[in-house]
C-alpha cells in the first residue's frame, strides 16, 4: 500500500482515461496482485492469452487498496472499456452499485455474490468443493501417516468451502483418517504471510501430517517451502503450482480463473450477463494438475480412484455438500 | 499436552520471537537516544528484499546478510537526515520509511527478476541452514534434557543465537559502557549531554545506524532463514509488533527479551490450537492474536506500572544560541 504505488496507480487511471480505447476489456486484480502464483495470476494468464490469441488488447489495474475498487471501476467504465472483468469476492459489492450508473457497459466478476444480479453484470462462480474433493482424495491416498492437514488463508466461507471439499473427499478413502485445519488469519495480511504459512505447516507436521493442501495465496508458498524441505508432500491451489518444488507437490486443485477470464473478454461485449455463472468439473472450471512434475507421484490406483470420482459427480451419482448450504461442513470443524 | 508438544511450541516461539526480538532492540536503541521509529517495519521489509536477491545473485547467504544490513542502514540514514539533520518530525519519517519500503522492494524485485514483485526460492547455500549443536545427536536419548537440548535449543540458524546474543550485548553496552550512558542521556536531556562536550547529533546517528544493523538482521532472518526468499509485504506487520514489545518491556533490553518471547509464545500458541477448550469456555484463535495489542494497551494504560519513554524522544535537538 505504498505511496509510491498509489501515485503510480493514480497516473496510470488517468492514462486511461485519456487513451480511451474501443471497446477493449479491462480487468481490475483484487488485493493479492497480479504475479500471486495463484488466483490473481490465473486471470492475468487468461488475459495474456486472449491478447495473443485474438490479437486483441486489453488494460489491467493491481489496486494496492480498498478505496481503490470504486475508483478503478468508475475510471475503466468512464473510458469506454467493455466489459471490465474483476477478481476477488471483494469488490462484488462495490460492482453492483457502479454498475447501475453505467447500463451500457457489462461487469463480470470472478468468485462473487449479489443477492440480486443487475442486468448488467455476471458473476463466476466456480464449484472449488469438487475439485477439493478430488485432491483431498488423493492426499489420503498418498499419506502414509493417516493424518492430513488443510491450511487456509483468511478465514472466510469460501476458504471453508475449500477445506470442507477437502476433508470429504479424505474422509471417502479413509473414514478414520485425522485431518488438521487451521486459518492463517482474519485479516487480508493472511494472504501474505509465508512465515506464518510455514510455522503452520511445521505445528502440523508436528502432529503427524503428511500431506497439507494449502488453499492461502501467498501464505501458501511458506507452506509449500517447509513442506519441500521437511519433505512432505503438499497440494497448491489455484494455478497449477506443481513446479515450485518438484517431486514434493503432489498436485495442485486447479480454478479456472483463467478459462472464465479469456471466455469473458473473448465474448466482448456480447458477453451474457445478469445472471450468475457456476463452473464446476462439467465444465471444466475446477480440477487437479498432473503434469512431468508430480508424474512419478500420482500412481494408477490413485488416478483411476480420481477419475472415477470425477464421473460420478459430473454424473450427479456422487454428492459433494457445499459448505454455503447450511455454513457448516458435515465432517469438519473449524 | 504431552513434553514433546511443549518442546515442540516452544521451538516455534523461538522461530517467532527472534524477529520481534532483534527488531525490537533496534528501537530501544533508537528510542533510548530520543528518536521515535515506527519504521521498523519498513526497515526489515527492505532488509528481507535485499538480502534474498543478493543472497540469490551471489550464490552466498552471508554477502545477501550484508546486503540486507546495508539496505536497512540506508533506509536509517535516510530517516536520521530527516529528523536529526533536518529536524523534521520522526513520525512522519518512520511512515514514509514504511510507504517506502513497501512500494521500493516490490518495483525493484519486479524489475529484477520479473517474478511479480519476489525473488526466485533460494537454494542451499544460499539460505541460513540449521545449525546442529555439538553432541546434539548423542544427547538426544537423555530423559528430559536431551530432547530439550536436541530440539528446542539445536537446530536453529546462526542469526537466532546471534539474537539472543544481542540482548546481553545490549544490556552492556547501554548500562556498563560510556557509550551507552551518553546514549542513554541523550535521549533524556541532550541539552546537558551537548554542555558536557558531546555531540548530540553523533551519537543520534550512531543509535540509528545500530537500529538499521538490528533491522538488517531481523529482516534477513525472515527471507533467509526462516524463508526461502522474498514476498511483497513478507514482514506482515512484525515492525508493529516489536515497538508495541518495546513499549510492554518499558525500553529495557532483559525485559524486551521476555516480551518478545511472551508475543512469540502467544502466536506459537494460536497457531498450533485453533481454538483453546478451558473446560466449557472456548478462546477463540482472533482473541489470541490480539493480545499482544491487548496487553500493550493495558500497559499503556497504566494498569500495570507505568511505561514512561525516554524524556527526549520524538523532539528534535535544537542547539541554543
Amino acid at each position: 500500500m505504498s505511496f509510491l504505488s498509489k501515485t503510480l496507480g493514480t497516473v496510470a487511471a488517468l492514462a486511461l482515461s485519456t487513451g480511451a480505447a474501443l471497446a477493449d476489456p479491462a480487468l481490475i486484480y483484487d488485493l493479492g496482485g497480479k504475479f500471486d502464483k495463484s488466483f490473481n495470476e490465473a486471470a492475468f494468464n487468461g488475459a495474456e492469452r486472449f491478447a495473443s490469441e485474438t490479437g486483441g488488447s486489453y488494460r489491467d489495474i493491481e489496486i494496492q487498496s480498498e478505496a481503490q475498487r470504486e475508483q478503478a471501476l468508475r475510471r475503466f467504465a468512464e473510458a469506454g472499456f467493455n466489459p471490465i472483468v474483476t477478481t476477488g469476492f471483494a469488490i462484488a459489492n462495490i460492482m453492483g452499485e457502479v454498475a447501475k450508473d453505467y447500463p451500457e457497459t457489462k461487469f463480470v466478476n470472478v468468485d462473487g455474490w449479489l443477492p440480486e444480479v443487475p442486468d448488467n453484470v455476471l458473476l463466476i462462480n466456480f464449484q472449488e468443493h469438487q475439485g477439493s474433493y478430488l485432491v483431498g482424495m488423493m492426499a489420503a491416498m498418498a499419506s502414509e501417516s493417516g493424518t492430513i492437514g488443510f491450511i487456509g488463508g483468511m478465514d472466510i466461507p469460501l476458504i471453508r468451502h475449500f477445506g470442507c471439499g477437502y476433508a470429504q473427499g479424505a474422509k471417502a478413502i479413509n473414514p478414520d483418517i485425522n485431518i488438521i485445519a487451521n486459518m492463517t488469519g482474519t485479516t487480508p495480511t493472511a494472504w501474505n504471510d509465508p512465515v506464518k504459512g510455514s510455522e503452520l505447516a511445521n505445528a502440523q507436521i508436528s502432529q503427524g501430517a503428511d500431506v497439507i493442501y494449502a488453499a492461502a495465496g501467498g501464505t501458501g508458498v511458506g507452506v509449500l517451502q517447509t513442506a519441500a524441505d521437511q519433505d512432505i508432500l503438499s497440494i497448491g491451489v489455484d494455478s497449477n503450482q506443481n513446479h515450485l518444488h518438484p517431486g514434493k507437490v503432489l498436485t495442485s486443485m486447479l480454478k479456472r480463473v483463467d478459462v472464465a477470464v479469456f471466455e469473458a473478454m473473448s465474448a466482448g461485449e456480447a458477453v451474457e450477463t445478469g445472471k450468475f455463472m457456476t463452473l464446476g468439473l462439467a465444465e471444466e472450471g475446477v480440477g487437479y494438475a498432473l503434469d512431468d512434475n508430480n508424474a512419478s507421484l500420482v500412481s494408477e490406483d490413485m488416478k483411476m480412484a480420481v477419475d472415477t470420482a470425477r464421473q460420478q459427480i459430473i454424473d450427479g451419482d456422487l454428492e459433494v455438500t457445499a459448505y454455503y448450504t447450511n455454513d457448516s461442513c458435515p465432517v469438519l470443524d473449524f | 499436552m504431552d513434553y514433546l508438544t511443549l518442546l515442540q511450541i516452544l521451538d516455534s516461539t523461538i522461530r517467532l520471537s527472534i524477529p520481534l526480538l532483534l527488531a525490537c532492540l533496534a528501537g530501544l536503541f533508537s528510542e533510548r537516544a530520543g528518536i521515535f521509529d515506527i519504521g521498523l517495519e519498513g526497515k526489515m521489509l527492505m532488509s528481507a528484499f535485499f538480502s534474498a536477491a543478493v543472497a540469490f545473485t551471489t550464490g552466498s547467504v552471508w554477502i545477501g546478510l550484508l546486503a540486507g544490513i546495508l539496505a536497512s542502514m540506508s533506509m536509517s540514514a535516510i530517516h536520521g537526515l530527516a529528523s536529526i539533520t533536518f529536524r523534521g518530525n520522526q513520525l512522519i519519517s518512520g511512515v514514509a520509511i514504511n510507504f517506502l519500503a513497501a512500494g521500493m522492494t516490490v518495483l525493484i524485485a519486479q524489475d529484477w527478476f520479473r517474478q511479480g514483485g519476489r525473488t526466485p526460492s533460494l537454494e542451499g547455500s544460499a539460505r541460513f541452514q540449521e545449525l546442529t549443536l555439538p553432541f546434539a545427536d548423542a544427547l538426544r536419548g537423555v530423559p528430559i534434557f536431551g530432547p530439550l537440548y536436541a530440539d528446542l535449543i539445536s537446530g536453529h540458524s546462526i542469526l537466532v543465537y546471534i539474537g539472543f546474543a544481542v540482548v546481553p550485548l545490549s544490556w552492556w553496552v547501554l548500562y556498563r559502557t560510556r557509550f551507552g550512558l551518553r546514549l542513554r542521556a541523550v535521549g533524556e536531556a541532550p541539552e546537558a549531554v551537548d554542555t558536557a562536550g558531546v555531540s548530540v547529533i553523533g551519537l543520534r546517528f550512531a543509535a540509528v545506524a545500530i537500529c538499521g544493523v538490528l533491522c538488517g538482521l531481523a529482516g534477513a532472518y525472515l527471507a533467509t532463514g526462516l524463508q526461502a526468499g522474498f514476498v511483497k509485504d513478507m514482514t506482515a506487520g512484525r515492525g508493529f509488533i516489536a515497538l508495541a514489545a518495546l513499549i510492554f518491556s518499558k525500553w529495557r533490553p532483559w525485559y524486551a527479551l521476555s516480551a518478545c518471547l511472551l508475543f512469540g509464545l502467544l502466536q506459537a500458541v494460536a497457531l498450533r490450537y485453533q481454538s483453546i477448550d478451558l473446560g466449557g469456555f472456548v478462546i477463540p484463535v482472533q482473541f489470541m492474536d490480539a493480545l499482544p495489542y491487548i496487553l500493550t494497551v493495558v500497559i499503556l494504560a497504566g494498569f500495570v506500572g507505568k511505561a514512561i519513554p525516554p524524556r527526549a524522544g520524538g523532539e528534535p535537538y535544537v542547539k541554543e544560541r
